[in-house]
């Protein structure tokens, strides 16, 4: 069984991420791409939990608003570590569309973002390699913070003064 | 100035202990070189033509006596001696050793410093008007608001992989001294029709390859509002800023993609998700930040005659008249330490004269010294009557050059000897303007002049803005020097037109020269360099400079 990280532990992962855009899978749990969703969703309801990845030019605006709560797992897209823009996808669902289901950061990511990662309300990251349980430690390289974000609603101007 | 409290040196000292792991890693061959690049610039650390080079972190160019003391320490101990000052009021080492730069960042976390996002495609160092706080046009103080922007922009977990660099500069004052209309972000200190503090907010300006002029997106932003907003620009930025060419990426080029007034309408849709979520500033907040930056125990000084001052020497004399400025506390100046001896790269500064700054700061003023995008240093805080003692140990430090505000006050990048984007070397060029225009009557009846050289397009040198501007290209492997002029920076700023070809290196004097000579002849009474320019417009430099 693959491995992930997940609510900050290194645990089985059943989810198969689907990449391919243009065929069905036949089995669940997956990650489908969110033009393979949106084009097929009933005939993949059938198979079983469905998940939706979101690639880097895709917000979460793309995503139809009556079955976003639904979706078990999101899985948003770094085709490159440096393209930030799924830090933004993810604070988005958290923060606007009040999403409380997982988010996944799949692609090229590196253990060093996790810590921003997990403030933008990402819960599991499939990181690449196998050295997981050294890179949990990174979820923690900072114990305090200035901005609020998905884990800490206050700003630390608001703890500070109170 | 900002002082730490507990919360702020633990996020510091966390900083330091994440960074060593990170090169501890990296030297052990489990980070690779491109995953590294981003960690490694978002902690200043540029891997340079000779050595490495560390940028530190001058929060708005605000520095005590102390970390004075310890930049020099630091430098002796880490580096050859010297320091030198950049074009954003930042502090760089040319020479340290990639594996002691966690050492030399646990040196600099014990005065409350480091090297926080002075690189990388990340918010950058905020800057600020050297003068905050002192000046006596300001409107209002602008380093509590960028003390307030700092603590936002630190470590922000959504804005750390930008398509590209992100500046952002605060100018409080009438006479703009932050060149905020050629920053990502500007922010200008209004009032509102109420008389309110308010943030005039400039969006899309930038130099580099494309040079433009910023925007406004927002005339008089009340200040409770300022975080959530720069969050909503920064959040539209980072999901449509282009991320395919390099070149395209900054904010500007979406700005100008966009138009103005749509960018804006992103803005305010995105703005009003969290304009009033707990990120909107309170008024404990606000008032705390202004606490740290209060007026000092001022004495009660009478007013000098400045020009009976000036009687003491012809040498004093010249200096008061360029380096010192108009203090807005009655008895008191601001004092510019010139560091453009010629023979000295611009901005250079070695661990002696360090530590005599720090030391004259606590003498003639209250322990703080400010650093300029001029790449000065200043003291901001000097009684009228004890500035001529001051001059003659500046003198004697050779930190007196008369010069500020003039030809010679070049801004200058550290250009193809150290850096390796440049495609000219730009420190020589800069002494041999310096030598040939080394008659100082000459220099004060040019007047005000600012040259600016840029060894790359990256245009850390500010060329676009400089009344004269010197960029250098590679021409088939061969260094040449495009000239242009007009450029100017303030709230009115302009961008230079090229001359024409470019240049040899050793023809730069020369026609530097006949621009000036040209200027000389067709001025009229009372015309700086930039009012004859306007007025005559470029043909006239053309024609004398290709004869």
């Amino acid at each position: 069984m693959p491995k992930i990280i997940k609510d900050a532990q290194v645990q089985d992962d059943n989810w198969v991420l689907w990449r391919d855009s243009e065929t069905l899978p036949d089995s669940a749990p997956v990650i489908v791409p969110l033009n393979l969703y949106l084009a097929h969703r009933e005939a993949l309801a059938k198979l079983g939990e469905v998940g939706v990845m979101l690639a880097s030019d895709e917000s979460p605006k793309a995503l139809p608003a009556d079955t976003l709560a639904s979706l078990p797992v999101i899985a948003i897209d770094f085709p490159k570590f440096a393209d930030g823009r799924g830090f933004s996808y993810a604070r988005e669902l958290r923060e606007q569309h009040s999403y409380q289901g997982e988010i996944r950061a799949v692609g090229d990511i590196i253990r060093d973002q996790l810590f921003f990662m997990s403030r933008c309300g990402f819960s599991s990251f499939a990181l690449p390699g196998d050295e997981l349980e050294e890179a949990l430690a990174s979820l923690n390289d900072f114990s305090e913070v200035y901005q609020p974000d998905t884990r800490q609603s206050l700003p630390l101007f608001r703890r500070r003064s109170a | 100035m900002y002082v730490y409290d507990e919360y702020d040196q633990q996020i510091i000292d966390q900083r330091v202990a994440q960074y060593r792991d990170q090169t501890k890693r990296y030297l052990a061959g489990k980070i690779t070189d491109e995953q590294f690049l981003p960690l490694r610039l978002q902690n200043g650390l540029y891997v340079q033509r000779l050595a490495p080079m560390l940028r530190i972190a001058v929060p708005y160019g605000t520095l005590n006596s102390t970390q004075l003391r310890k930049l020099a320490e630091i430098s002796r101990h880490y580096d050859k001696g010297y320091a030198h000052i950049s074009t954003r009021q930042n502090v760089q080492l040319n020479w340290p050793k990639l594996e002691e730069v966690p050492d030399i960042l646990a040196e600099l976390a014990k005065v409350q410093m480091h090297a926080v996002q002075t690189s990388g495609n990340c918010i950058r160092n905020v800057t600020a008007d050297q003068f905050s706080g002192v000046a006596a046009d300001e409107v209002e103080d602008a380093r509590p608001w960028c003390e307030i922007i700092r603590q936002w922009s630190t470590f922000h977990p959504e804005f750390a992989f930008l398509p590209r660099k992100f500046k952002i500069a605060v100018c409080g004052s009438e006479t703009d001294r932050a060149a905020v209309m050629v920053h990502d972000i500007g922010l200008q200190i209004v009032k509102d029709d109420n008389g309110d503090t308010a943030f005039r907010v400039l969006v899309g300006g930038g130099l580099g390859r494309t040079p433009v002029i910023g925007s406004v997106i927002h005339e008089q932003l009340p200040p409770r509002h300022l975080l959530t907003y720069l969050e909503a620009i920064l959040r539209v930025y980072n999901q449509l800023g282009r991320r395919d060419n390099k070149f395209k990426a900054r904010i500007k080029i979406l700005v100008r993609a966009m138009g103005a007034e749509a960018f804006k309408a992103k803005v305010e849709e995105e703005w009003a998700h969290i304009k009033d979520s707990a990120l909107e500033l309170s008024d404990e907040e606000i008032a705390r930040a202004k606490s740290f930056f209060t007026a000092p125990e001022y004495r009660d000084l009478p007013a000098q005659d400045m020009q009976a001052l000036a009687l003491e020497s012809a040498d004093f004399a010249r200096w008061l008249n360029h380096n010192v400025h108009p203090h807005k506390q009655t008895g008191y100046a601001i004092a510019t330490l010139s560091l453009k001896t010629t023979g000295v790269a611009p901005g250079d500064i070695t661990a002696e004269q360090l530590e005599a700054v720090a030391a004259l700061g606590e003498e003639f003023g209250f322990g703080e010294i400010r650093s300029t995008h001029q790449q000065n240093l200043v003291l901001p805080d000097v009684p009228q009557h004890q500035l001529f003692a001051l001059w003659q140990k500046l003198v004697e430090l050779e930190l007196a050059s008369p010069t500020v505000g003039t030809l010679n006050d070049i801004i200058c990048c550290p250009g193809g000897d150290f850096c390796s984007l440049a495609n000219a070397k730009s420190i020589p060029i800069a002494e041999a303007i310096q030598r040939r225009f080394d008659d100082l009557d000459y220099l004060y009846d040019l007047g005000e002049i600012e040259l600016n050289i840029s060894g790359c397009m990256n245009a850390c040198g500010h060329h676009h803005i400089g009344h004269i501007g010197i960029l250098g290209v590679d021409k088939k492997g061969q260094e040449f020097y495009q000239v242009s002029l007009g450029g100017s920076q303030g709230l009115n700023a302009s961008l230079g037109k090229i001359l024409g070809p470019s240049f040899a290196q050793d023809d730069i004097p020369d026609v530097i020269e006949k621009v000036l000579n040209t200027y000389v002849d067709l001025r009229q009474e009372g015309e700086r360099f930039l009012d004859t320019y306007n007025r005559v417009g470029l043909d006239p430099f053309k024609e004398r400079a290709y004869a």
